[in-house]
């Protein structure tokens, strides 16, 4: 058979769709909070745990979320990973620490990156804190926060940090 | 109430990272057409389609049971279609079996499939809204810190994945539907393999493939002769739990010890180990093998990694585990957890070929889904319950 | 077959843009159905419904799993379809004894997306999607198809529409209500002719849920509990010209098996999206000048996505508890110019 007379395989269709996204109510106050630089939380009314980044509700005890708690932007290391292939939404040089922090004052760990550490001593139980831009580029979006980096306090004990891994 | 639920007939593809030879409805009828024909039936024998698949953004197809409706023979025939994340495979399974035992239809085919070279899956895993407040890298960056919280708790060897690997692997090489089947494949070569998300390396790491599985469930009364007895459904079980809440234990989720509590207690099973002859379990990373031989309450809290060390787990072990190479060798998400499900009803006809384990009368399908937060688990016996 | 009824029922206000996310709009449903329910959490079976693509979100229901409270762990599972048959799964539960109450919901957000524009992509992928026939325009290709067959006018199509509307006016969740004049209406111009605005469903977001018990713990929690007489539901061959679209013949083969003709129907919801659609499902399904159709406004006046099959469902009860219906129909549909449809016989004791 000549070139042309070959068989489809397959076909390339390309897609677009647009979706404009409404953060939700809870994210909308939490992002404002961020674009002040401050890291607001929610507190359930029936576990009493705080939540960030708050969802406007507790999962646990299926209830909405109302009162705000601000944070620290300091926490601890609870786990981690060494992160070496590219992934689509975290533009960080390869390797990267993907870690667990848990904010002081908050009850459930947040997802984020740690830099200004060499790898081998990012380790759980490791005290760190925000890294923000600058003032003026303050806006609402996790983007905000750059990463995390190490602070000269001594680690959290692991028994302590059972509860949050 | 209930009425007992044979598993007919089962069929499945051969798994690759391109079936660039069918299109999704082709890979559909594949697997369907040989568990049909396994059954001893044809199209117009079923009653009823259950399909189950993840995310629609893998193939880029909205409701593709819209589509696959002429391909599944389903003209003027009930159509579901199951969606819960990774375990969606055994999820469909089990509402297909619910099927039958609800005395509805006497034959339903289930299938589950994933075409993922249709579309971008790393890109449909981790679509993130812009305002999502969440910074994971990919599946497994969300599962390597879990992975190292047990290596922790443990003290589990560190080449206890590595161990995992090579032997669900080796394991594939006797199974001619397996995506990955490397003869090659070696402690050596996995340990020398790219590390992806410290501490799990490339070969320790599940493929991403496109491919089916398929199974006919049948009233008692409808079983047909055939080279294979039906396997039987013995128990079935599902829990679900929310993504993250403050304390949740994530390396050892209660919805997974609920649930094989729940299925063992229908079962009749007190020891798991000695009354179960063998298990397919939902391992995509290999240290999954060892955290969930303690969820599923093989081993003690905090030995499963023993298990894998003294060989328990292997073919020839006293718990042999992902005999047919488990999702590490092939992972069509969507049908990965029937996979598991079908391959353990495989083991109790004597159906599995050269990675049957002898004399396997009773085994566990299991599979889970989302952040460790699904979970669905049949036990199959080749007797009549 | 075991009695199974729906003891309660509730939906969110439909929206055309709800800024609220999925948890927060769907907790204060499924808490009012649960409250409304008198059946205390947890439930033996929960399931629901909702689609990825519709949010442009992948694993969607995940995030909604925080609204139905799964902790203690639940058993739990999900359909990537319309509630509709999230609660026929349900149902499947309780009538092979796995369960004796089970708690459905649904939820769409369809204001993010451009929503014709995204249910293209349920069309065969290699023929069809590719051309990205949207859904209005496939369903004007069903409504001339029927004016044709029957002879009958746009105004007929409008008359639907205006009495939709009205009856809506007694519904505080419906999006669209009021009383319009035909003329009026008949002078916008076509969206996709023969079809109109009016003739459409309007874009908008919602979430429901519903409580099913079984036998006497139905009777215990409700004074009339609205039972399962029958349901069922089929589906047709996909491509448009594989099926005669002026007709339904998988909602008149699912209204048989579900047991329509069996008596005398009060009141039928009809999930019609477009006005065209109504008369094809009366027709399909054997529904009389008699019968009260739609007296929410129906689809016509609230369409949130994968809700409002269930929404219908939810409303025909509601007939039956407040003791205007002895016997009622509900219908949902899925997919392009009805290709697959579910029917369900509601009755009072």
């Amino acid at each position: 058979m000549s070139e042309e007379q070959k068989p489809v395989t397959n076909i390339k269709t390309p897609m677009r769709l647009e979706y404009r996204y409404s953060a939700g109510i809870a994210t909308s106050r939490f992002l404002h909070g961020i674009a002040q630089g401050k890291i607001i939380g929610q507190r359930c009314p029936s576990c009493r745990k705080v939540y960030v980044p708050p969802r406007g509700s507790c999962p646990r005890c299926a209830v909405a979320t109302e009162e705000e708690v601000e944070l620290s932007d300091k926490g601890t290391i609870t786990t981690y990973a060494i992160v070496r292939v590219p992934s689509e939404n975290i533009d960080v040089p390869l390797p990267f620490a993907s870690v667990h922090v848990l904010l002081d004052g908050a009850d459930l760990p947040m997802f984020s990156v740690v830099q200004e550490c060499p790898l081998e001593k990012i380790r759980m139980g490791m005290r760190v804190q925000a890294v923000w831009v600058p003032k003026e580029q303050l806006g609402p979006t996790l983007q905000s926060i750059r990463y995390f980096k190490p602070i000269d306090e001594p680690d959290v004990p692991a028994d302590q940090l059972r509860e949050t891994v | 109430m209930a009425e007992r639920c044979a598993i007919a007939g089962i069929g499945q593809t051969h798994h690759s990272a391109r079936r660039d030879d069918v299109s999704i409805a082709g890979l559909v009828r594949e697997a369907a057409t040989r568990a049909l024909e396994d059954a001893g039936m044809d199209w117009p024998d079923i009653e009823a389609v259950v399909v189950g698949k993840a995310p629609d953004m893998f193939e880029g197809v909205m409701m593709p049971e819209l589509y696959l409706a002429d391909a599944l023979g389903c003209s003027g025939k009930p159509m579901l279609r199951v969606h819960t994340a990774g375990s969606v495979g055994g999820t469909t399974a089990l509402v297909a079996a619910s099927l039958v035992q609800a005395g509805i239809h006497e034959r339903v085919l289930t299938v589950a499939f994933e075409k993922q070279s249709e579309s971008n899956a790393m890109w449909a895993l981790t679509v993130r809204t812009p305002l999502q407040a969440s910074v994971v890298a990919g599946a497994g960056g969300y599962f390597a810190p879990l992975v190292r919280s047990y290596m922790s708790r443990s003290g589990a060897p560190e080449d206890t994945g590595i161990r995992v690997a090579l032997k669900d692997r080796r394991n594939a090489l006797k199974n001619p539907y397996a995506h990955l089947r490397d003869p090659n494949m070696s402690f050596d070569t996995i340990a020398a393999s790219p590390m992806l998300w410290d501490p799990i390396r490339l070969h320790e790491a599940c493929p991403s493939s496109d491919g089916a599985c398929a199974m006919v469930l049948t009233s008692e009364r409808s079983v047909r002769k055939t080279q294979y007895k039906p396997a039987w459904i013995h128990a079935t079980s599902m829990r679900s739990e929310p993504t993250q809440f403050a304390g949740q234990e994530k390396v050892n989720p209660q919805a997974g010890r609920d649930c094989a509590k729940d299925l063992y207690a229908k079962a009749g099973i007190t020891d798991p180990r000695k009354q179960i002859d063998m298990a397919e379990i939902y391992v995509p990373f290999s240290w999954f093998e060892p955290m969930w031989m303690e969820n599923l309450g093989f081993a003690p809290e905090r030995e499963g990694w023993k298990m894998t060390y003294e060989g328990a787990t292997a073919l020839d072990g006293d718990m042999p585990v992902n005999c047919s190479g488990g999702v590490l060798s092939s992972n069509p998400i969507g049908a990965s957890g029937m996979l598991r499900f079908a391959e353990a009803a495989m083991q109790v006809r004597g159906q599995a070929g050269e990675h049957q384990v002898d004399g396997a009368k009773i085994a566990l399908g299991h599979a889970y889904g989302g952040g460790s937060q699904f979970f669905s688990m049949w036990i199959v016996g080749s007797a009549r319950p | 077959m075991r009695d199974v009824a729906i003891v309660s029922f509730a939906q969110a206000p439909n929206r055309r843009r709800e800024l609220r996310n999925e948890v927060e709009i769907l907790m204060p449903v499924v808490q009012q159905a649960v409250a409304r329910s008198g059946i205390a959490r947890p439930f033996d079976f929960t399931c629901s419904g909702s689609s990825d693509f519709l949010q442009g979100q992948p694993f969607a229901f995940v995030m909604a799993l925080d609204a139905a409270g799964a902790w203690p762990p639940i058993a739990e599972s999900h359909v990537e379809m319309d509630g509709a048959w999230a609660l026929y799964e349900a149902w499947v539960k309780i009538q092979a004894g796995q369960a004796e109450t089970a708690l459905v919901y649904a939820f769409g957000k369809s204001s993010p997306g451009d929503l014709p524009e995204v249910l293209a992509t349920q069309l065969d992928p290699y023929v069809m999607a590719p051309l990205w026939p949207d859904s209005v325009s496939l369903a004007a290709l069903q409504a001339r198809a029927w004016l044709e067959k029957t002879g009958k006018s746009e105004r007929d199509l409008a008359e639907i529409a205006v009495r939709a509307r009205r009856d809506a006016k007694a519904n505080p969740n419906a999006t669209v209500s009021g009383d319009f004049e035909i003329a009026k209406l008949l002078a916008k111009p076509y969206i996709a002719a023969p079809l109109r605005a009016h003739d459409c469903a309007p874009v908008c977001d919602g979430a429901v849920a519903v409580v099913l018990a079984a036998g006497d713990r139905a009777r215990a929690v409700c004074k009339r509990p609205a039972w399962i007489r029958g349901i069922d539901h089929r589906i047709e061959p996909h491509a448009l010209g594989m099926r005669d679209l002026t007709v339904s013949n998988s909602s008149r083969i699912a209204g048989e098996k579900a047991g329509v003709g069996k008596g005398k129907v009060d009141v039928a919801e009809l999930h019609a999206p477009f006005t065209h659609q109504e008369p094809i499902l009366r027709e399909a399904l054997g529904i009389g000048a008699d019968v009260k159709i739609n007296p929410s406004g129906g689809a016509l006046c609230a369409n949130p996505m994968m809700t409002a099959g269930l929404i219908r469902i939810g409303e025909a009860a509601t007939r039956i508890w407040d003791g205007s219906a002895q016997r009622a129909v509900a219908h949902a549909t899925s997919g392009p110019c009805l290709q697959q449809n579910l029917v369900c016989v509601l009755e009072g004791e």
